[in-house]
Parts: structure tokens; sequence; C-alpha cells
């Protein structure tokens, strides 16, 4: 009996990974993704330069203001940011979401003429030049956004451009209830 | 104008996928060489060994450590690769990072820890050794010892030769008849 | 035109291969010889038609015809000629229809070669190689027509990736599949055996040339990935443990394991549950690799287009196919009779330990490779598994194999003593401590595990000579017969290999600095200048090409020219690595960034042993041809005979 076993294990086995294949498959996972780690831990600290002349650099308590934030990353090279671009306008004039934008590896004139170009919906925008702030975030690329509760704890992640979906399924819900 | 890493909504992939690392640092006008080919697109960052010769430390232990560390983790916009293969905008930053921390004075240990911190396990290229990968680490020798106690069990569980049975006197003749010349 | 009669050739490939995959199994188990006799002429003209197919669309490449959908995407007029060839089989459709084409090849061969084979045997394994081909070709026909027309033509294709214009690189596939389709054979075999109920040395015997020339070719395509890696990457590594590489050093561990075990089988009779699983898996590790590259569900630098539907297809196909094989296995390899038997210490022990690690080297390679996978689908957590991990759990684990691959030879079947054998290797041990010492001492300066692997490398030639060198000794100085020169070589082989590794991956150096051309530097002896840095047209690039003059001493060594190109279609960078070997060492030059003001990056690499590498896997695949050749591999006399040869 226990030699049966032994000759039955190595089918058990292909059976187990072809599972696994097949699960991997239908999800439709993107192996590139990666996630953040940030989800649920106290926001890293945001120490940069401010975007627009004569304000003060953004700073960590404006991530504890008791009011959720959201933090975005974009550039003006960036096609998707254009993309996404539309829903923040709306979500920081309809729903007066506070969001903070920080442009990771663009040239300051650059980013300001893009966002006089086509609106600027944030509240408070930074300058990340070198990309150290968005090292400090995790960052892979842009756009990446951050939703932030009034306590300062990293809610959700959103890596790639926001979609219509994720405002009405998630980013709503999280202004409101601050979760 | 130069992209960078920007996030797709879906990758593109043909034979020997373009996604290895996009990305360059933004570079100068006047490099007449291109003006025949339009530079928007996200050149194809071929993987040379990407650190510069600006990046390097004056100090060569710190250096070398630098290498060794950067040998050890994943630049997480490029499909498997260390930083130190990398030319994409994220690996040098993260190279800088990596020195600076050295330069610091943090210990190997931390360098790790503090890019764990922000990328995750997913940025080491040598897994830890926890919890999760406890499968990963130990599969490899336990395949070892359990195929080799199976093979001794079965070689324990088998009959002994038996010795043949003796030939009785009348046997023993018609042999010896049967194997005269 | 053509491409519709190689469409067409295709149709009927698969309703042969489909005749081919029942017929002859149905009269294997009736006994009726015509059915079995059917078996040999659909091979043969399967084989045909799958070239005529493969024809269709190498014309259509060759002549750049732009209504073929695949010519289009693949191909550019301004290819060079050896490119737009290559370029049938680099892509999805066009390798895939390589794979068809090699699968039919070696059923005719199988046909042709295996007359000395009983008619059953025969038959059933020509069914099984024409099922695999039938999954093959319905793929083909079904999923990846590479002789879909397009209309309006274009006036020109896509181009191909620059990456693959490139010599190394376009015959990597070829060689590749022809070991991966070579085990498609040992499969059959194994699974013919199962059906019949019988594995005896006979079989071992007509198994063991296929898998030789399997082994070969899989050898020889690995060993030419790495190499391409190597002079085109651009920094001196040659493996990286990328998910694609695994996928094709998992079958290669297989296939050793699957050639040293049927030698017991066919000497001892034993190990034979044991062979004929390694022969099931081996093939299943190929197409387990092909699924990989061609589904999306890993990253790597070498993926195909992504694509779950062909994924799904593919997966199911690799159930059937392994799944299939396995459970005849699970059902049918209990009531194989078992065989001989021996103490621990004898040369099948030895060959069970040979197994044993070979196996469990496989089994770490493929939990490295998907373990990242698993745990992401369970746990959602991500993990990168890179080449630390592999140095940390595959490379010890070659210690103790390398160790007893020395001494296996010098042990006796049944029956052995470990001592003596140790004693006859008394050279090979004190040559290894003494490389190891000189290593450690001269070029590390302190004990390094790179010492040690470098004593391995010398154990393992030093070791396999004496073998060699004793032997002829002991016959009177006649040549033994070719199968042991064969094993003396590839052993050896496989200690150049090592060297190599150690050499190169160990001990290189690297000069790396912003020259502006008139700059100097000094570096291994050498006066490196760069000369200057100019900018060329190609056939279909634009480039940035530096001159390094290096001398010594004042007199002209060589002159490198590293080269950045720009392919205009495809608008795609590639590095063009210069490189001077003296087959002892590399010097590896490649251009980086930078412009007249500032300088230019320039880097030097220099790759000690760097080529015994790649001298080493070809002095290996050397060896297995040479035992091929053996004249008592070759299948006896065509004309039928009812017994089943036994063997001597």
């Amino acid at each position: 009996m226990n030699r049966r076993l032994l000759f039955i294990l190595p089918l058990l086995t292909l059976v187990l990974m072809a599972g696994f294949f097949a699960w991997s498959l239908m999800a439709g996972r993107d192996p590139a993704s990666i996630g953040s780690v940030l989800v649920g831990r106290p926001a890293p600290r945001l120490e940069v330069k401010a975007l627009r002349d004569g304000e003060p650099p953004l700073t960590d308590a404006l991530l504890r203001t008791g009011k959720p934030a959201i933090v975005n990353f974009f550039a003006s090279w960036c096609t998707p940011c254009l993309a996404e671009h539309p829903l923040f306008t709306r979500l920081a004039t309809r729903d007066g979401a506070v969001i903070i934008g920080v442009a990771w590896k663009n040239k300051p004139p650059e980013a300001l003429a893009w966002l006089k170009r086509l609106g600027d919906p944030y509240k408070f925008a930074g300058a990340d030049l070198e990309g150290r702030a968005g090292l400090d975030w995790g960052l892979s690329g842009v756009p990446e956004t951050y939703l932030v509760d009034g306590q300062g704890i990293v809610r959700r992640h959103f890596r790639g451009p926001i979609t219509e979906r994720d405002v009405n399924e998630t980013i709503l819900p999280f202004l409101k209830g601050g979760r | 104008m130069t992209r960078q890493n920007c996030h797709p909504e879906r990758s593109e992939g043909s034979f020997l996928s373009p996604q290895r690392s996009l990305g360059l640092r933004p570079r100068d006008d006047n490099f007449r060489f291109w003006a025949l080919c339009v530079v928007m697109l996200s050149l194809f960052a071929f993987p040379a060994s990407a650190v510069e010769p600006s990046e390097m430390l004056p100090d060569p232990a710190l250096e070398a450590r630098a290498r060794d560390i950067g040998r050890s983790l994943r630049c997480v916009v490029c499909q498997n690769q260390s930083i130190d293969d990398s030319n994409a905008e994220v690996a040098r930053d993260m190279r800088r990072a990596v020195r600076e921390r050295l330069v610091a004075g943090d210990d190997d240990q931390k360098v790790f820890a503090y890019m764990v911190a922000r990328y995750g396990d997913y940025v080491l290229l040598k897994p830890p050794f926890k919890a999760g990968t406890w499968a990963l680490w130990l599969g490899g020798p336990l395949v070892l010892l359990i195929a080799g106690v199976a093979l001794l069990i079965a070689a324990r569980r088998r009959k002994p030769l038996v010795p043949p049975p003796s030939l009785s006197d009348e046997e023993q003749r018609r042999l010896n008849a049967l194997l005269k010349p | 035109m053509i491409p519709e009669l190689g469409h067409f050739a295709l149709i009927l490939a698969l309703a042969v291969a489909l005749v081919q995959g029942t017929l002859p199994l149905l009269g294997a188990s009736r006994g009726d010889i015509r059915l079995m006799d059917l078996g040999r002429t659909a091979a043969l003209t399967q084989a045909l038609l799958v070239i005529v197919a493969f024809g269709a669309l190498t014309q259509a490449y060759v002549t750049s015809d732009f209504s073929v959908a695949n010519v289009v995407a693949n191909s550019h007029s301004a290819k060079p000629m050896l490119y737009k060839i290559s370029g049938v089989w680099g892509n999805h459709e066009g390798s895939m229809l390589l794979w068809a084409l090699i699968l039919a090849l070696f059923g005719a061969a199988v046909a042709v070669f295996g007359a000395g084979l009983p008619d059953t045997l025969r038959a059933r394994v020509l069914a099984i190689q024409a099922l695999i081909g039938v999954g093959f070709l319905a793929f083909l026909l079904f999923t990846s027509n590479p002789f879909e027309r397009v209309s309006p033509a274009p006036f020109d294709g896509n181009g191909l990736n620059p990456l693959l214009q490139d010599p190394g690189l376009a015959f990597h596939p070829p060689l590749l599949y022809l070991g991966y389709v070579g085990f498609s054979v040992t499969y059959a075999f194994a699974i013919a055996a199962l059906l019949e109920g019988r594995v005896d040395a006979a079989w071992a015997r007509w198994v063991r040339p296929w898998t030789l020339a399997a082994w070969c070719f899989l050898t020889l395509g690995i060993a030419l990935g790495s190499w391409w890696a190597y002079y085109i990457l651009g920094w001196g590594g040659f493996w990286f443990w990328d998910p694609v590489e695994n996928a094709s050093l998992m079958p290669w561990l297989a296939g050793t394991a699957l050639l040293h075990s049927a030698i017991v089988v066919e000497k001892r009779d034993a190990l034979k549950s044991w062979t004929v699983l390694l022969a099931i898996l081996a093939f299943s590790l190929s197409l387990l690799g092909t699924f990989l590259v061609r589904s999306g569900v890993l990253t790597s630098v070498h993926a195909f287009a992504q694509d779950p539907a062909r994924g799904m297809y593919i997966l199911g196909f690799l159930l059937f196919v392994t799944g299939g094989g396995l459970a005849l296995y699970a059902w049918r390899a209990p009531k194989l009779t078992p065989g001989g038997m021996f103490q621990p210490v004898s040369r099948e022990g030895a060959l069970i330990l040979n197994n044993l690690l070979l196996c469990t080297l496989a089994a770490t390679v493929l939990l490295g490779t998907l373990y990242p996978l698993f745990l992401d689908l369970l746990t959602g957590n991500k993990v990168s598994v890179g080449p630390p991990f592999f140095n940390a759990t595959f490379v010890p684990i070659c210690a103790p194999l390398f160790a007893a691959l020395c001494v296996g030879p010098y042990l006796g079947w049944k029956r052995a003593e470990i001592w003596p054998a140790l004693l006859r290797l008394r050279v090979a041990f004190i040559a290894a401590a003494v490389a190891a010492i000189v290593a450690a001492t001269a070029i590390d300066g302190r004990a390094t595990l790179a010492a040690l692997a470098f004593g391995f490398g010398i154990w393992l030639i030093v070791g396999s000579l004496s073998e060699f060198g004793q032997r002829l000794v002991r016959t009177g100085f006649r040549l033994p017969p070719r199968a042991s020169l064969g094993m003396t070589i590839a052993h050896a082989a496989m200690g150049v290999v090592v060297l190599g590794a150690v050499g190169t991956g160990a001990w290189n150096s690297e000069l790396m600095q912003t020259m502006k051309p008139g700059d100097r530097a000094s570096f291994h002896g050498f006066d490196v200048k760069l000369e200057r840095v100019e900018g060329l047209q190609g056939p279909n690039y634009v480039a940035e090409r530096a001159t390094l003059l290096l001398s010594v001493g004042g007199k002209p060594y060589t002159v490198l020219q590293p080269e950045r190109r720009l392919f205009t279609v495809q608008r795609r960078q590639v590095a063009e690595t210069a490189i001077h070997t003296n087959l002892l060492r590399d010097l590896y030059a490649t251009l980086g960034e930078g412009e007249a003001g500032n300088g230019w990056v320039i880097r030097l690499y220099y790759n000690p042993l760097a080529p015994w590498i790649w001298l080493g896997a070809a002095l290996a695949a050397l060896g297995g041809f040479v035992s091929l050749s053996d004249r008592r591999l070759r299948i006896g006399a065509p004309s039928r005979r009812p017994a089943v040869q036994a063997a001597e």
C-alpha cells in the first residue's frame, strides 16, 4: 500500500501544480504588479519642496489633519497621468477632496505648464525632481496614488491610473468614511 | 522630451519582451547622432552593468559593499534584474539610496531593511527565511531526505537473496552426467 | 499560393498524425502487423508534410511575402537574409511550427532507424509520438496559424526584434527544440514500455541513443543561449537563474539523470521504475518550459507574448501528456519486475546517488522558479527568488555530486569497495587540493568558496582522465569502447565548465571610466586608449562606435570596437560588445552613454577562463556524440526477429 502511494505521488504533485497554474491564468494575474507594502502602516515621511512658487514645502503634518487625503504621484511626460487627471479634477471640485500632488522626476516648469493647461486639482503640490520621495513611498513609476486617512495611515494604493470604477467604488467611500 | 517609468494599462509584449527596463535620464538635446530618430518612446534600455562612474563611492570598501548589496536587490520595474544591472530610473535612485545609507554608516542589514520597508520582501533577490518561505528554503533538502529515506526503506524491505535449494543426490548424478564433455 | 499549400500540408499532417496515433496502438494490442506497419508509413508521410509546411513558411520569409500576417509582424525587407530565415522561428507561431517539424522528423527517424525494434514497441512509440504531434499541430491550426493572410498586404513588415538579429540567438531555439523533442521520443518509449508492461535491458539499450541525442542537443542549446546572454547583455554574466533559463535547465538535469539511470537498467535490469519516471519527467519538464515561456504566468526577460488563452491550451496539453503519463506510471509501474540486487556501495549505488542528487537539483530549481507564483496566489505576498537563492541552495548540492562523479566509474557492479576506488584517485585528489590551495592563496588571498570550487573543477578533470589512463594501461593501450571514451570526455568537460564558471564569476575585474577621445587608462597590464567615437549607419540601424586601442609595453595588442546600436524601425537600443579572447580569458568592452562634451562611459572587463564555460559545454556535447557513435548502440539488422533482443 505504501508503495502504491509512492507511485501516485508524482501525479498528485502535477495536479497540484496544474491547479495553481490554472488559477493563475484565470485570475488574470499581472505578474509584474507588486502591490504596496505600505498599506495598513503609517505613511512614510513626506518632505518635498513645493511645486508652486511661494508655497511652503510639503510635510507629514498634511497627512495627519484628521481629514482623509489623497496623495497622487504624477508627471507631465506620463500619458496615463493625462488619462486620470480629469478624475482628480472632479474629485477636487465636486467632492472637495484634499489631493496632494507630487511631480515625480518632472522639471517644475514643465509640471506647472502641464497643470496650467489641464487644470490644477491639487490643494498642495510638491516637486520631487530627484525621486527621493518616490523612493520613500515605494514608487515604481507614475502614476501611483495613495489614500491616507486622517490619522496618517495608508489605506489604499493604486498602481497605474485610477479609473471611474476606482473613484466610485473605493475613493468616494474612503473620503466619506475615512477608510 | 523623454519618457521614463510610466505604468501603462496593459503591457505589450513580443518575443523578448521590451519591458526589461524602461527609462533614461534626461538627455542633452544636442546629440546629433540621434537626430534621425524620434526619441519619444522609451528606448529599450538593455541591462548593461548600469552603475555609472559618477555614482561610485570614493571609498573602495564601501563601494564594494554597495555593489554586493546592489546585486542582491531587485529592480522593481524590470523583469528579473538586480538594480546593478538595470538602467531604469528607479534602479538608479535605489543605487543612490544604498550608497547614501552606507555612507551614513548603516550596516548591510539596515540597508536591506530600509529597502524592504519601502518595497516589501519583493525587492530582495534572496528571499528571507520566514514562515512564508520555509517551504522554499527547506523544499530541496526535504526532497533529498525523503527520497533518501524511501530508498533506504525500499532497500531494507527487499527480500534477502535466498540461495537455491541444494540438489538431491539423484539430481546431482544427473547433473554430472549432463555436464560430462 | 505557397502559404496555402503549407497550410494544407499542415492540415493533412494533422490527419496523418491522428491516424498514426491511433491505428498502430490498436495494431499493437491486437498483434495486427499491418496496422503496426502503418505507423512507419504514417511517420514518414507526416514528416514530409510538415517539411512542406515549414518550407512554405520559410519561402514566405525569404521572399518577404508581406501578404502573410506572420511575415509582416516579424520580418522586414531590410533584414539580412540569415535573419530572415531565423525569423521563421523567432516568433510564437513559427517556433511552434519548428516544434512540430522536429517532432515529425524524430518520428520519421524512429521509423527509419528503429528497424530492429520489436514491432509492437515501435508501433507504440510511433503512435505516442504522433499523439504528441497531434497536440502541437492542433495548437498550430486552431490558435496559432502561421499562414494567415493579411489583405491588403502592407508595403513592408514591422521588423524583427533587434536582439534576435544575432547569430548566437538565431540558432539557440532549433538546438533547444531538438533537445526538448528528443525527450519526447524517450517519453514515447517509456509510455510504450508501460503499455507493454515490460521494462528490460533491451528497452534501455534502445532508449539510450535517443536520450543521448536529445541530451547533446539540449546541452548545446543551453550553452548557446548562455553564450548569447554573455556577449549581448554587456557585463559578462552568463547565467541569471531567469525562469526561462531554469525552464531549460530542469529537463537537462532530468535528462542527465535519465541517461545514467538507463545504464543501470541496461546492465543490471534494476532501477526500472525510476528510469521510466525520469523519461516521463524529462519531456514533461520540456513542456512545462514551453508553458512558462508562452503563458505569461511568470515575468521573465525572455518571455514570448503573454496570452492566457494560449496558456490554458498548453496547460491542458501538459496535463494530458504528463498527467496521462504519470497516471499510467502510477497504475503500471508497481507491476514492473524488480531487478538485480546490489550493495549500497557499488556502481548501482553510485548511480542511485547520482539520480538522487540530480533530482534534488531539479526540484530545487523548480521550487525556486515557481514559488513566487504559488505564494502570491495563496497569500498575496510577493517574494523574489534570484541568483542569491540558487547560489545558496543549488551550488552546495553540486559538491557531493562532483565528488561522487569521479568515484563512480571505479566501482564495480553489484558490490564494490570504496577505499580501493578512492586510492586510485589519489592523484586527482592531490591535484585538486593543490589547485584549491593555490587559488586560495595566490588569487583570492584567503580561503573562499571559489577556491574550493576551483579544486572541484580540477578534481573532475584529473579524476576522469586518470580513470581513462588507468583503463588504457590495464587493457594494454587498446582504445576503450566509444561509450567509455564519451563518458570520460563528458565528465572532464564538466570540470572545464566549472573552472570557467569560477574564473569568470569570482575572479573577473572591471574598469569603468568616463573617457573622452584621447584619454588613456591602465588595466591588467594593458594600456587602454580611447581613440575615437564615431557614428555609423548599418543596414537597419544607426550606431555609435568606440575604438579602443589596447597595448602592452608600448606595442599594440588589439583593438576593441564596442557599439551602441539604435534600430530605426523598432526604435530599440542594443549594445554590441567587443570581445577579444585568447581562449584563456576574455577582454570584454562595452560602450555606455555619453557625448562629445563629457565623454563616454567605457567599461572593460577581464574575464579569466570565461571561454571555458562554453568550450566545456561543447566538449560535453562532443562526448555525448562520441558515445552516440558507439557501434554497440546501433539497432541491429533490419530483418524481423521474433524474440526480444536480450542484452549480453
